[in-house]
């Protein structure tokens, strides 16, 4: 479990970093917090020639408040913005999800940016930039360019960024006045993978009434995927047991998984549906309460 | 005794001071790599190493045609036996098995030299479920074997035509305990150095013991053993059992060293441990118990089928004849008949992992209660009360010729129940159950075995057999104590602890001994066999610790005494029984006055050795070196006391499962332990929530798993899930001490503990809340996935 030979630069400035992956780009790996491509650099499963370490760009690590979203810079620790009291407050479902992503010493390493760019299919961070519908902001050779979650998620392993592109910004919309959330997954142990798991944002109206839904889920396709036929379900009805049912019962559709050693395709398949369920529900629990 | 006297290890090892085999460096000190099979069976052709060997900073490469060359196959307690190398020698019958090591700079080069060894494999096709492997057309892992068995036998206890006559009932099931194992936070790490002009090699290796490992190594490499000296440090980061598979590696590693004339370092890296080290075996049961209608349990006949993968490796088969002593449990059952059978199939190679089969055993013989119990109408609880062997009845022999030392059965399982509400938690249970909730109880009574007799693996072979041999038997031990002119104490020992904390039991038991302070007790715990006392069951596992080592540590301080009191006696002109001691001197015990400070005692025999009585040694020492009396070869009725101390765990448990994710909660958990007098309360409970925890792993989170064609699927920490803090439960553990007779402290072993019964506890808390779907709980890991898949099932089966 020992990498392959790479040859390894430290850029100071995303101009800097920029500039080595227009020179090496598809034979480099950006390295930031370092919790997916070390362990894949030591199974030999990848083998960069070039190790591009961003972790001395101190200028990609802040979170910034703006008028309705919130700005992060990509080398931002999970763990800063999971406890930033301001996320908690104005974002709660980021921090919620964020508090998934492995364990605490995983996330007093990983980056907010490392997790969109390594694009796992269970990766919570880009599950809940797909249902807030956030932004990317990448810098390239040409200058910068803005990406939507969908664009970043074309396929898996974050298809959208080009190699020779490096995360410098996500950005999440603040959640309004009269929206509430959920986030829930399942796994076979606190931090694993999820075997399923669902972000749920519902703006509501008077009489429980579901105004606008935006539901994703991760761990049960290529990328997380938004469940738009539940969405649909939900959008303009008043939201109780037999409505929330419905709509659950409509989440396999979004769902494109494999059997697999620790769940079968069907029992992750219905776990989408239960956790569907369960996610509205304690999203709807949450504006009764507020 | 009986203080929670803290780890004395722990500043050392929380500082970062520990002493591991990863830590030691020798002049020269070079490192190797293992080239692994990606197959699970494959003939092996040419190898091509010479790209490999162009790579700068590469020493050389060693192929199973050197291995072959340069040592011969491993002994191993079957006839005929498979031949068993440290490497794959024209074949390789599992994934991960070693194929070529490359000794290089550091292990990076070894790494990248390992990529630019090309192979020629001709995949053949693999085998790993126990029942495939017996069918006529499975494939053949070893000429030597027919049908893949490597070791069959079949064996008759008691009157079983009687008993069967007798019987109102038969009760029967079929059980399939999965393959896992332990993950030490260290892996297996060797350091070999071999010395051209002594012709000798020198061994540093996290070996866990037991020291028949150095016997099959340097039969192995065709050397006498005193030509291979193995050192093993102090700290060891965990064994589990699963060190006792590493010797293979020695001999590896002990070749590469001579072949390349350089020491050479191997450390096993986590991926090499998951898929290539040794897990337990996985075994299918099928049981029958013949009952009487008011529940008393006559008979059992059973077939057990293990798996020690892709050949068989000394200490097994002891898979199949470790808890043979103890096979009926904590019941009085007379009569017994087993049709035995190891079988080899394309998996990774098996060790003792934490419960060395106890937990196969129990697993089978508490679901059969349990089943017993639901057929008769019987409360679970009370079916055990009422087959328990009694208090009186102890020391008890078992059928199968274990001698149980003591015990109070009933007593601390109904203080187990008593401390879960257990009645009124059934009353509840009923209540919750109307409600559609799926709540269940379990239990698990077993009894726990330790400080194995090396005796029990001689069943692999009929009486007959055996005879032709040198019998075989024993659980020794040696310590040795000397004291300084000063008056403080050393001790030497060989125990080679694993975490455990022998040291401070060492120091508190001296202390205790001699009167004296544990801080003026030191400890040398290093295995050494060219400067320690050892023998051939030396070594830390079968949590012998606390029973043998214990009581050799008890014999070598009070033959120190012994003599320290004889001076006293002669300098004070007084008989030895009249003497008596405190913390600082010797005094006559009818006239206190009359006193010599100990360390003037000491001083004398240092000092002034022409001042010791005439008729004694020079030297202030005592050497204890001890075997359990209980240890003894089988009989010609392949009776065997397997074990030397037993004792005993009742789990009383309370489960919650989610119907719609199959997913377990732990709502109570009462685990009652009796392992005779207790030492070190502190100690002894880590050993039992670790015991515990390794359970709940085995029940339902970790399992080394491989797909038809025998590519492991949990070749990782991603998929091999072991359990954290988080999944284990708060458990209330409950203390009975009856001490043994066999031991000098009356202590027991309880190194396992939980590891035995957890599984089946909780396999019976499942099964108790799923009874009213129907459904059988016959197998491990009990995931969510196959839990959820058993309710589907049931739900939507035709006949609900």
């Amino acid at each position: 479990m020992k990498p392959a030979p790479f040859e390894y630069f430290v850029p100071k400035s995303v101009e800097e970093a920029v500039e080595l992956l227009a020179r090496h780009g598809d034979d480099a790996k950006v390295l930031a917090g370092g919790q997916s491509l070390v362990p894949m650099m030591n199974f030999r499963l990848v083998q960069p020639a070039v190790l591009i370490d961003i972790n001395r760009i101190v200028e990609l690590g802040y979170i910034r408040e703006g008028d309705s979203t919130i700005a992060i810079g990509a080398m931002t620790r999970q763990r800063v913005v999971e406890t930033s009291p301001m996320v908690r407050e104005k974002c709660a479902i980021l921090s919620e999800a964020l508090a998934n992503v492995g364990h605490q010493a995983i996330r007093n390493r990983g980056t907010m940016g490392g997790t969109l760019a390594h694009g796992d299919p269970a990766a919570e961070v880009a599950t809940v930039l797909l249902t807030l519908g956030g932004s990317v902001t990448v810098a390239g050779p040409q200058g910068k360019r803005e990406l939507s979650p969908e664009e970043l998620l074309a396929g898996p392993y974050a298809a959208g960024i080009s190699s020779d592109e490096l995360i410098v910004e996500i950005n999440f919309p603040i959640l309004a006045a009269n929206e509430t959330h959920g986030f829930l997954e399942m796994s076979r142990r606190h931090g694993d993978f999820a075997l399923a798991g669902v972000a749920a944002v519902l703006r509501m109206g008077e009489g429980n009434i579901c105004q606008r839904a935006r539901v994703a889920l991760c761990g049960v396709a290529p990328t997380p995927v938004r469940a738009t036929e539940v969405e649909n379900q939900l959008t303009g009805n008043r939201l109780d047991a037999s409505t929330i049912q419905a709509a659950a019962e409509l989440a396999s559709r979004a769902v494109d998984c494999e059997d697999e050693y620790h769940a079968s395709r069907e029992y992750r398949t219905h776990l989408c549906q239960v956790y569907v369920r369960r996610t509205i529900q304690l999203a709807l629990e949450r504006w009764g309460d507020k | 005794m009986g203080r929670s006297v803290p780890r004395r290890e722990d500043l050392r090892l929380l500082t970062g001071r520990g002493r591991f085999i990863d830590d030691f460096e020798l002049p020269q000190l070079k490192h190797a790599a293992i080239l692994r099979s990606p197959y699970a069976h494959a003939e092996i052709g040419e190898i091509d190493v010479h790209a490999a060997l162009e790579l700068p900073g590469v020493r050389g490469v060693l192929t199973g045609r050197d291995v072959a060359a340069m040592s011969r196959p491993f002994a191993v307690g079957v006839s005929p036996a498979p031949k068993y190398y440290a490497s794959a020698v024209e074949r390789a019958r599992f994934v991960g098995e070693p194929v070529a090591v490359v000794v290089a700079d550091d292990r990076y080069i070894a790494e990248d030299a390992l990529e630019l060894i090309e192979v020629d494999y001709r995949p053949l096709p693999a085998v790993v479920d126990i029942e495939a492997a017996m069918a006529a057309d499975a494939p053949q892992l070893h000429e030597e074997c027919p049908n893949n068995i490597y070791s069959q036998r079949d064996f008759v206890y008691g009157d079983m035509e009687s008993a069967k006559k007798e019987a109102d009932q038969v009760v029967t099931g079929r059980f399939l305990f999965p393959k896992y194992g332990s993950t030490p936070i260290e892996t297996y790490g060797v350091i070999a150095s071999y010395d051209p002009f002594a012709d000798q090699y020198e061994i540093w290796s996290n070996y866990q013991g037991p020291m028949v490992g150095h016997a099959l190594v340097a039969q192995a490499l065709g050397i006498a053993e005193n030509r291979l000296r193995w050192i093993i440090p102090t700290d060891i980061g965990g064994g589990f059992g699963i060190k006792t598979g590493l010797y293979p590696y020695i001999a590896l590693m002990a070749m590469a060293s001579k072949r390349c004339g350089v020491p050479v370092k191997w450390i096993e890296d986590r991926q090499e441990h998951l898929i290539a080290s040794a897990t337990g075996t996985d075994r299918l049961t099928e049981m029958e118990a013949y009952v009487k209608s008011d529940g008393t349990i006559l008979a059992l006949k059973d077939r057990a089928i293990d798996n020690t993968g892709g050949y068989i490796r000394a200490p097994e088969p002891g898979c199949a004849y470790r808890s043979i002593g103890n096979h009926t449990g904590a019941y009085q059952i007379r009569n017994l008949e087993r049709e035995v059978l190891v079988v080899g199939t394309n998996k990774c190679l098996t060790a003792p992992n934490r419960g060395y089969t106890c937990q196969h055993l129990y697993f089978s013989l508490e679901r059969m209660m349990d089943k017993v119990a639901a057929e008769l109408d019987i409360d679970p609880a009370e079916i055990r009360l009422r087959n328990f062997i009694a208090p009186d009845q102890f020391p008890y022999k078992t059928a199968t010729g274990g001698l149980y030392d003591s015990g109070n059965y009933a007593a601390a399982f109904r203080l187990a129940l008593q401390r879960f509400d257990y009645d009124n938690m059934r009353q509840w249970q009923k209540e919750a159950r109307a409600e559609g909730r799926l709540i269940g109880i379990g239990l698990a009574t077993v009894v726990e075995p330790s400080v194995t007799n090396i005796a029990y693996v001689g069943l692999a072979k009929s009486y007959l057999e055996r005879r032709k041999e040198h019998p075989k038997s024993g659980s020794g031990e040696a310590i040795m104590v000397k004291m300084d002119p000063l008056g403080k104490v050393h001790v030497i020992a060989a125990t080679n602890p694993q975490g455990q904390g022998h040291d401070t039991v060492i120091s508190q038991v001296v202390a205790d001994q001699l009167g004296i302070l544990p801080d003026d007790v030191t400890v040398s715990n290093v295995l050494d066999t060219h400067q320690r006392l050892t023998s051939i069951t030396s070594g830390s596992y079968s949590s012998r610790f606390s029973s043998a080592g214990t009581t050799a540590v008890v014999l070598a301080t009070q033959r120190l005494k012994e003599k320290l009191f004889r001076i006293a006696g002669h300098l004070l002109d007084a008989h030895v029984e009249s003497l008596q001691n405190d913390s600082h001197k010797i005094f006559v015990r009818e006239q206190p006055q009359r006193s010599i400070e100990i360390r003037h005692v000491a001083g004398t025999a240092h000092w002034n050795q022409s001042g010791l009585p005439e008729d004694m040694d020079v030297g202030l020492y005592g050497v204890g070196f001890y075997n359990m009396p209980t240890s003894e070869p089988p009989t010609e009725f392949d009776q065997v006391n397997s074990s030397n101390t037993y004792g005993f765990i009742a789990e009383v448990l309370l489960v919650e499962i989610d119907p719609e994710t199959g997913t377990l909660q732990f709502l109570k958990w009462v685990s009652a332990h009796d392992a005779g007098t207790v030492i070190n309360p502190l100690l002894f409970e880590g050993q039992l929530q670790g015991g515990l925890a390794h359970g709940i792993g085995g029940a339902i989170f970790e399992e080394t798993a491989y797909d038809e064609n025998g590519q492991i699927l949990t070749g990782s920490f991603m998929d091999y899930l072991v359990p954290t803090s988080m999944e284990i439960p708060e458990v209330d553990l409950v203390h009975q001490e009856t001490p043994s007779p066999l031991t000098a402290l009356g202590s027991k072993g309880t190194g396992e503990a939980s590891a035995m019964s957890a599984p089946a506890a909780i396999a019976n808390a499942v099964a108790d809340a799923l009874r009213p779907l129907g459904i059988e709980v016959n197998e491990l890991p009990l995931s969510p996935n196959r839990i959820w898949h058993w309710i589907n099932d049931a739900q939507s089966s035709p006949s609900q």
